[in-house]
This record gives C-alpha cells, sequence and structure tokens, in this order.
C-alpha cells in the first residue's frame, strides 16, 4: 500500500538539507547567543545570518524580523501588541470571518478588555474585500487585521488592496501569512502590511519556529518580559537550530517556489477535477482560481468529516477534516459556516493539501481510494438514500437515483 | 486517539443497514454536532430479535451505534434498556473524553426505538 501524506497544511516534513543543517549545528555548537564567548559568538552569528536571510526574502529590514516560536505566538503577539499600543487612540478592531483561531481567540480576549470587534462575513468563497474594510473604519479604529491565505479553504484574500487602505488611513494592519509564506511570493511592502505572522514548519522548517514582522515605526508593546533578545520584544533564550532551519528553509522554498506552484497546480487540479467528476453531491470549497496552489477542500453530503479522515487512514492516506469531531468544539468550521455552507455540510468537509514529495501517483491513488469510501460511509448514514420502498418521486428524488 | 475496538467496529460495523418493517425505530442527535444515529428493532415476544443501524458521524459515532447492536441482540425489552452510554463506551475500551458526549449516543437511540415500538404497542 502507498503511503500518502496530504495534510501539508497541518504541518510538512522537515527538508532533508534543512534537518542536515540543523543537525550538524546541533552536534557542533551549544552557545547561548546571548553569550560573549565563542560559541556564544557562533550562535549570534548563526541566528542573525537566518535573520538577514528571511527578511531579504520578505522585502523587510532585517531588525524587523522577530524570531518566535510558531504562527500562534506571532499572531498573539502581532494582534495584542498592536491593539494595546493605540489603546488611548481608539479601541475598534476591524477582522474578518475566515481567521484561523489564533487571530479569532486573540481578538475575542481584547474584547473582554474593552475593544470593540468588527467581523466582517466573506463571500461563499470566502473572500473578504477591500470595500468591506473601508466601509467599517471609525475615527476610533487601531487595527486591521485579515488573514492572507485561508489555511481551511486555501482562499487568498486581497490583502494588496486592504494593505493600501489601511497605508491612506494610517490604521496598523496585520495579517496571518501562516499559510502564504513559502508558498506564494510574499513582499511586506507590496503587500502594505505592518505587522506579518509566519510558521516554518508550514514551509519544510522545523516545528516550534515562528516569525513576526513588525515594520519600523509602528507602535507595538509586547507581551513578554524577560532578558533582552531580539530587542526585548521576544524574549528568552533563542532556538537557534530552529532559527537555522527555518532560514533555509524559506531560502529553499522560495528558489523553488515558481517550479513548484506550477506543479502542485497540475496536481491539484488533477485531484480536484477527479473528486468532482467522480462523487455525487461533492463541492469544493474555497475559491475555484484565487486560491493556494496545494490546497483542496471539499464537503461530500450525507457523510461525516472525521469518519472520511479515518477511512481514508486505513489506506494510509493523511488528510485533515474541518467537522465538530476534529475541532474539539460541538461545532464544525467556522469558516464554512460564514461561506454559508449549511451546518450538516460543514459536517462533511476534507481538506487534501499537497506538499514536498507528491506525485501524481499518489493524487491517483487517491482518486482511486476516495470514492468506495464515501460510497461506503453514505450507505451507513441515515441522511442518505431512500427508504421510501415505493417512493414515487422517481428522478426526482435524489436518495433514489443516487442509491442506483 | 481510539482504542483498537472502536477501530474495529468502525472499520467493520456490526449490523449496518434498515429493517424495512421494524417494529421500532429510534432516533437521536443533529447534524449541528455532527451526529444523528437511527435503530430498527424487530421485536418477538419482548426480545430484540434483530436489530439495525444507520449513523451519520464521526468514528466512536459509528462505533458505538455498532457495539450497541452487538449488546442488546437477543436482550429482553427491560435488559436493554438498562443498557447505558457508558456501558456502550466500557465495552469499546473507552472513548476519548471529547467524544463522551457528542458522540456516545447509541443507547439513547436504542432506547427512543424501544419506545417508540412500547407506544406503538399501547396503542393498538
Amino acid at each position: 500500500m502507498r503511503n500518502v501524506y496530504f495534510d501539508h497544511s497541518a504541518t510538512t516534513p522537515v527538508h532533508p538539507k534543512v534537518a542536515e543543517e540543523m543537525c550538524r549545528y546541533l552536534g557542533e555548537n551549544s552557545g547561548n547567543p546571548s553569550s560573549f564567548h565563542s560559541p556564544g559568538r557562533i550562535a549570534r552569528k548563526t541566528v542573525e545570518t537566518a535573520r538577514e536571510k528571511v527578511a531579504a526574502i520578505l522585502g523587510a529590514r532585517p531588525d524587523e524580523i522577530v524570531f518566535t516560536a510558531g504562527g500562534t505566538e506571532s499572531v498573539n503577539m502581532a494582534v495584542m501588541g498592536a491593539a494595546r499600543a493605540r489603546r488611548k487612540k481608539g479601541n475598534h478592531i476591524i477582522t474578518s470571518a475566515v481567521e484561523h483561531q489564533a487571530s479569532l481567540y486573540t481578538c475575542e480576549a481584547l474584547e473582554k478588555e474593552g475593544f470593540t470587534l468588527t467581523v466582517l462575513p466573506v463571500d461563499r468563497y470566502g473572500l473578504v474585500s477591500a470595500d468591506q474594510v473601508r466601509e467599517a473604519i471609525t475615527g476610533q479604529t487601531v487595527l486591521i487585521n485579515i488573514i492572507h491565505a485561508q489555511n481551511e479553504v486555501g482562499t487568498i484574500e486581497p490583502v494588496e488592496e486592504i494593505g493600501a487602505l489601511a497605508r491612506e488611513k494610517g490604521i496598523p494592519f496585520h495579517t496571518d501569512a501562516c499559510h502564504s509564506v513559502g508558498r506564494l511570493p510574499v513582499d511586506v511592502n507590496k503587500l502594505g502590511v505592518d505587522l506579518m505572522s509566519f510558521a516554518a514548519h508550514k514551509f519544510n522548517g522545523p516545528l516550534g519556529a515562528g516569525g513576526l514582522y513588525i515594520r519600523k515605526g509602528t507602535r507595538w508593546e509586547r507581551l513578554m518580559y524577560g532578558g533582552s533578545q531580539e530587542n526585548r520584544r521576544r524574549v528568552g533564550t533563542e532556538n537557534v537550530p530552529a532559527i537555522l532551519g527555518m532560514g533555509l528553509a524559506l531560502e529553499l522554498a522560495v528558489a523553488d517556489m515558481e517550479k513548484s506552484a506550477a506543479y502542485f497546480t497540475v496536481l491539484r487540479d488533477r485531484l480536484v477535477n477527479g473528486v468532482l467528476s467522480t462523487i455525487p453531491n461533492c463541492i469544493l470549497t474555497g475559491h475555484p482560481s484565487i486560491r493556494l496552489p496545494n490546497l483542496a477542500s471539499f464537503c461530500f453530503e450525507f457523510v461525516e468529516g472525521e469518519s472520511i479522515l479515518l477511512s481514508l487512514d486505513g489506506r494510509k492516506i493523511a488528510v485533515s477534516s474541518g467537522s465538530a469531531c476534529t475541532s474539539r468544539l460541538l461545532e464544525p468550521s467556522h469558516v464554512l459556516l460564514a461561506m454559508g455552507v449549511p451546518v450538516d455540510v460543514a459536517q462533511s468537509s476534507i481538506r487534501v493539501s499537497l506538499g514536498l514529495g507528491n506525485t501524481e501517483e499518489d493524487v491517483d491513488y487517491f482518486l482511486a481510494e476516495l470514492p468506495p469510501i464515501i460510497e461506503r460511509l453514505r450507505a451507513m448514514s441515515p441522511l442518505f438514500g431512500c427508504e421510501d420502498e415505493e417512493c414515487s418521486e422517481g428522478e426526482d428524488c435524489f436518495a433514489c437515483t443516487a442509491k442506483r | 486517539m481510539y482504542s483498537e475496538k472502536v477501530m474495529d467496529h468502525f472499520n467493520n460495523p456490526r449490523n449496518v443497514g434498515m429493517i424495512p418493517d421494524a417494529d421500532g425505530v429510534g432516533q437521536v442527535g443533529n447534524p449541528t454536532c455532527g451526529d444523528i444515529m437511527k435503530i430498527y428493532l424487530k421485536i418477538k415476544d419482548n426480545v430484540i430479535e434483530d436489530i439495525k443501524f444507520k449513523t451519520f458521524g464521526c468514528g466512536a459515532a459509528v462505533a458505538t451505534s455498532s457495539m450497541v447492536t452487538e449488546l442488546v441482540k437477543g436482550m429482553s425489552l427491560d435488559e436493554a434498556m438498562n443498557v447505558s452510554n457508558q456501558m456502550v463506551a466500557e465495552a469499546l475500551d473507552g472513548l476519548p473524553p471529547q467524544k463522551m458526549h457528542c458522540s456516545n449516543l447509541a443507547a439513547d437511540a436504542l432506547h427512543a426505538a424501544i419506545e417508540n415500538y412500547r407506544r406503538k404497542e399501547a396503542g393498538k
């Protein structure tokens, strides 16, 4: 049986060259970058070299890049730090209904501190518009917070337009770019962002390493107190091997970006077309074209997402699901609901995300394994299949026709 | 996350399907929480002669449905009424904590089916 990993939006395998470099470093050096002796200086140089690399790729200055332990931490720091720093100027935050939980819950936590929230609705593809943001701006607005590439459905938000608007109005703008950095060309000046979050493990770097871009001059308040690391913006001894790994991983991802985006687009389209043409009552969620090249997300009516995930896992295919059962809440994906997907259909979502090492054969294996799984689960579902043996609706009865 | 027994019942569910001329049918759950279980009963002399289920839901939902059908087949209705969700979960070597509330409803569906049968009988 093939082993197919189709969950690269959850996390990616570490690039072999990155693993090699990190292991080499761990074997050779153990200095603290804040120490003045030689091992410390080597560690410092390793961190600063990575910072220069990351900054250059993102169009930033090295001192505008703060290393963190991951995307969620970066988002928390960005949203809380920027909002609190401008508390005296106002208390209004604009965000969207399709943010990652890291953003969503951070904004909700700020509500308890007295901030008010405008959560912009999205269209059926999960898109917000710059016009919506413009209309939501008040004299009290202190932060605009909109995700770049949506993590569940892959829709790419019009961040450049929103950035230009934020510039025009002089309001700080944070984007959660965890799913775009390393996959799409990302330049902080082109996007017009003041703060931007990203995570190494989404682009074949190590877990536990992330970054936050803070444009020079942006008013921002730190969340943690301690030493003087990262210019006091993120204190605590730097995770040197992970930072080294992140720098190299981003460099490798960007060097290969155009080629891999084209490759994944072909695979993704093959997968999408294959699924939609073989399985009835199935929808592709997210924007049909303004989307990440490596991500496809579907809803399969009448079956529940986790049961599809487990069945695929039994065939050694790893995907993820947006159903309530995987969210640990008793609700399906807030993203799908915001897009107007009915609650029972939203329970049937599966996200397939491609990455390093995936091939056309993997896609074809998936396309061969999925239909019988859906068929089996539908046969078991009380929502599927007409139980009226003398049903008179004939072709009009979906349950009757689909059963054949 | 799931025990081997849960995975076995998920992958090879017992008594899946429907009984066209069922004596009692019970359904619990709703699509919001992601689980709907429907149980069909064939009753003879107050004993569960046949039982089938259809379930929309996660691995735990399917496994608990399958397990409850296996547990109560051949039981008297009074005995079956004493089978609880907890007993079903234990028979599966336990369920992850977050699944105990949302997906462990199979005994409720069984009880609803028995009550449906008893109501029908009382009306005869």
